[in-house]
């Protein structure tokens, strides 16, 4: 066991892990954020995403070790004081959900593609969510809310 | 986006269920966790077919945090019964199909890499992993037998019980008549056909939590399933013999489900047993590699099959041979997918006079084949696509005018097909006419110029289809040898203030019903959705159901709710003839308000309902107090979606690589109540069907070795793979029940297959192809290019 030691959402937390803890375990297990969802064991289906340090990351595919001092952003901290984020709003206007369960990870995948390319086309879109599956909305919503999202998250 | 009033059928309101998705609030049953919890893992059989000599469990039950360690034959010794299968088929000669056992962990046998051998639970996850790595079984490998074809000619046997493999061997048709018109026929067009095997992969594990109450015993179990009432009657009565009243099952929040989730696992009955055994919850979640070898798979069909047709293109006769894997046990509704969801609907759109359908069900040593999305729909759809198509080319015929030269016309519904089903209602001229229009497929050439230019082969493909939903009157679903009714339940509770509960046994996950069946409360009661609660989900709550499957939901489920509010009405009006003194004939209820013909007299709903509720100036010699009904509704018939689907690809000839660059569907899901999620419901069925055309094929090795067995290895579509889609409905209405809806969540998957695979077959006809199998992938385009060379 050690001690890691990380900022989440906005507060610094503190726990025990084990060396091979992942960090979507750490979340899910440890810190009860259960927004974060585990749908593959190979690293391919993105429905562990979230933010490290700003940047999108498998969650899965990193131990919790490796985010010791970081700060990291899940589903659950997107929205603040009650208000959606840009991408949220976005997802629920243009009906970019179904089931729900690969839904955390796609928005934090698109909030990261949206931040680095603000002018994405359909195919910059396309090719930036190839690592998130969907296996509901057959991804056209969800590559429409995107694009409603770059628009206002440009202002 | 509707005005915020407007909340009724027709009206595209945003999901109400969204809020908790989007903000990570979702309950799905993983999220839950149990005071006490332990944690199951299963040893899986990692050889396709073995005889199991016996298992050595003393190290792993010595092993840090192990709490107890489950074999077969402890379930045998305490007599825990086998999963049950839900439909009896027969052979031609009337005999019953051959129903082997399905333990819930091996005995004598294994049968397909998978098979669950042995569980450990333990005090942790990890704890139980490592422990069952200290499992020894004595495995002693047999031949396994993997193609069907051989299955049935001597392979070696899957069950000792099913003679050559075969599970039934069922017909419907008269196949001497069918013979006789072939004879006579001016072109026979056949085909042969593998529809692939397909792994469903909701993006959520299965997971299931047994959790015993020692002081009251009862067991709840929380599972990943599409239908908690079914599950509680299967589990309950035929494995564990758990009476319904200390039997709870709770679906949360599903994470999709496509068919897949349906059905009876062997893990919900492990670990609701074992949490009484243990005395303590008992938790399993699937990871990704578990749910390619243990979660049923779907299509798997191997056809020859053949069309008549006279000189000018009508269609005289259709027969069809079709070996269908079961896997190496039957799954809940296996026996049914490819017989009473497929062999019936081998008509079609079309009046195709004759018909004959031929099954074989095969065991296999493969992992349990059932429903998926379409369930046997898609495979009917395309062997008659693939038909058509062909016929059309091999005649010089129009691929639109050979498809109205044969569609059973408007005028003629209700339409007797000649394969049992008989259609209430259709319009396959206006599905077609507006894909077309929409497709632009007069521009076609142009576009194919253009795509040339370019280096690529351009095709345009159609499939026009007609599906069953709605399952299904139950008497005729019981002569067909379901074992169940198929009727759906609705329990709506009107509060004192006019707001709405509906306890509704469908189950949506991913679907909406939330909103939708929200909508029919707004368009009935004149309340807005936002004082509508839907709830689903769970047996303790809701009087009983037979769930989610079959897009069946709306059209079952929905009319339930329909046929509950009347009941409401009924009483609200008797409640309002007393207090407004007013005949109840002459009381008419209309957005929201109960008005008495001819005066200025009203009551709002929510004043009926206070009433009912603080009843002191009420009919209590007549009527008991309360505002509260519950309906079962059984349909009458099956629903007919049906429409048409147009798909434009390019190939580039020198690689094989393959896009779709247009894909229109024109629909007709009867009424639609939230147009909203119709177009989505209908965007994923097209990218499963893409999926199906271009992608996606379980594979496994001639040793039943499971090569697919992960997401590196099993494509699934992703967003880079698909086009955006043009998608539009043209409506007509079921006749027979009451909202006059069909059904959307299975049409995207059983229409567009074919219109892909014959927009392929279509680019690449200037080469000489006349076939490409699915999946279409890069190297079979490309290999189907150097064959016709």
């Amino acid at each position: 066991m050690t001690t890691v030691s990380m900022t989440v959402n906005g507060k610094a937390v503190s726990a025990e892990a084990q060396p091979d803890t992942l960090l979507s375990e750490f979340i899910r297990e440890t810190l009860d954020l259960t927004g974060t969802h585990v749908g593959c064991d190979t690293s391919q289906c993105g429905a562990c995403v979230v933010l490290v340090n700003g940047e999108s990351a498998k969650s899965c595919t990193m131990l919790a070790v490796q985010a010791e001092g970081g700060d990291v952003t899940t589903i659950e901290g997107l929205a603040t004081n009650g208000e959606l984020h840009p991408m949220q709003k976005a997802f629920h206007e243009n009906h970019a959900l179904q089931c729900g369960f690969c839904t955390p990870g796609m928005m934090i995948s698109a909030i990261d593609l949206v931040t680095k390319n603000p002018d994405a086309d359909e195919a910059a879109i396309r090719k930036g969510l190839e690592g998130n599956i969907c296996r509901c909305t057959g991804y056209h919503n969800i590559v429409k809310a995107v694009q409603a999202a770059a628009a206002e998250m440009k202002g | 986006m509707p005005d915020g009033n407007n909340t009724g059928i027709g009206a595209s309101v945003l999901r109400k269920e969204d809020r908790r998705f989007i903000t990570g609030k979702g309950n799905y049953t993983d999220d839950i966790n149990r005071p006490g919890q332990t944690y199951a893992h299963f040893v899986r059989s990692e050889v396709a077919h073995a005889t199991l000599n016996g298992v050595d469990t003393s190290a792993a039950e010595s092993a840090d945090g192990v709490v107890a360690v489950f074999t077969g034959a402890d379930l045998a010794a305490a007599e825990v019964g086998g999963l049950p299968c839900g439909w009896a088929l027969t052979f031609q000669n009337g005999d019953p199909m051959v129903e082997p056992g399905h333990p819930i962990l091996a005995q004598g046998k294994v049968r397909h890499v998978g098979d669950p051998i042995a569980v450990v639970i333990a005090e942790t996850k990890k704890q139980a992993k490592s422990a069952a790595a200290l499992i020894k079984t004595d495995l002693q490998q047999l031949p396994a037998v993997v193609d069907m074809t051989q299955a049935v000619e001597g392979g070696e046997l899957v069950h000792e019980e099913a003679a050559n493999n075969i599970c039934y061997d069922w017909a419907i048709g008269d196949k001497g008549e069918v013979d006789k018109i072939f004879e006579g026929a001016d072109h026979v067009t056949s085909i042969d056909i593998v529809n692939n095997r397909l792994i469903p992969n909701a993006m959520e594990p299965r997971v299931a939590i047994g959790d015993f109450d020692d002081s009251s015993g009862d067991y709840t179990l929380y599972t990943t399933t599409q239908n908690p009432h079914v599950i509680r009657l299967l589990m309950g009565a035929f494995v564990l013999q758990i009476p319904e009243h200390k039997l709870r099952v709770v679906a949360p929040d599903v994470g999709g489900g496509f068919g897949s989730k349906i059905f009876h696992y062997a893990e919900e009955a492990l670990v609701t047993w074992a949490s009484a055994q243990v005395n303590r919850p008992v938790k399993w979640t699937a990871d990704r590699s578990e749910a390619f070898m243990s979660d049923a798979h779907g299509r798997d069909h191997v056809t020859k099959a053949s069309l008549a047709l006279d000189k000018d293109g009508k269609f005289l006769g259709l027969k069809e041979e079709t070996l269908a894997n079961m896997g190496g046990y039957l799954s809940t509704f296996a026996p049914a997918i490819p017989t009473y969801m497929h062999s019936v609907l081998m008509a079609g759109v079309y009046t195709t006079p004759v018909i004959y359908s031929n099954i074989i069900a095969v065991f296999t040593n493969t992992v349990p084949v059932d429903a998926y999305r379409g369930a046997g729909r898609p495979e009917a759809t395309y062997i008659l696509e693939r038909l058509v198509d062909r016929a059309a080319r091999e005649m010089g015929i129009d691929q639109i005018e050979i498809r109205k030269k044969n569609f059973i016309p408007t005028d003629a519904f209700p339409y007797q097909t000649p394969v049992a089903l008989a259609y209430d209602s259709g319009d396959y001229f206006a599905t077609l006419d507006t894909a077309v229009k929409n497709a632009d497929v007069k521009g076609f050439d142009k576009r194919k110029k253009a795509s040339a230019k370019d280096g690529k082969l351009r095709g345009i493909g159609f499939s026009t289809y007609v599906e069953a939903c709605g399952a299904a009157p139950s008497a005729v679903a019981g002569a067909l040898g379901a074992r169940a009714g198929l009727y759906e339940c609705a329990n709506v509770r009107v509060h004192p203030t006019g707001s709405v509960t509906v306890y509704t046994g469908s189950h949506s996950h991913g679907q909406g019903h939330e909103t939708a069946f929200a909508q029919l409360v707004s368009e009935k009661l004149g309340v807005h959705t936002d004082a509508v609660d839907i709830v689903h989900g769970d047996t303790e709550k809701i009087p009983f159901g037979m769930g989610t499957y079959g897009s069946r939901s709306l059209a079952v489920g929905g009319t339930a709710i329909d046929k509950a509010m009347d009941k409401i009405i009924d009483k609200a009006t008797k409640i309002v003839s007393h207090i407004l003194e007013a005949g109840e004939g002459d009381i008419e209820f209309k957005d929201g308000a109960f008005t008495v013909a001819g005066t200025d007299k009203s009551m709002a709903f929510g004043e009926v309902a206070l009433a009912a509720y603080v009843p002191h100036n009420y009919p209590l010699e007549e009527l008991e107090p309360g505002l509260e009904e519950t309906a079962f509704y059984d349909p009458t018939n099956f629903t007919y979606p049906g429409g048409c689907h147009v798909c434009e690809v390019e190939v580039d000839p020198t690689t094989g690589v393959t896009e779709v660059v247009s894909f229109t569907a024109a629909d007709d899901p009867g009424i639609v109540v939230n147009p909203m999620i119709v177009e989505g419901q209908v965007h994923g069925g097209i990218a499963q069907g893409i999926g199906q055309a271009l992608l996606e094929g379980c594979a496994y090795d001639e040793n039943g070795q499971l090569l697919t067995g992960s997401y590196m290895d099993y494509t699934m579509p992703r967003a880079d793979n698909l086009p955006s889609y043009q998608v539009s409905t043209e409506s007509t209405e079921c006749t027979h029940n009451s909202l006059g809806v069909k059904g959307c969540g299975e049409v995207g998957a059983i229409g567009s297959p074919p219109a892909v695979i014959n927009a392929i077959v279509d680019a690449l006809s200037e080469l000489g192809v006349t076939d490409v199998p699915m999946p279409a992938t890069s190297q079979a385009v490309w290999r189907a290019i150097q064959a016709a060379k």
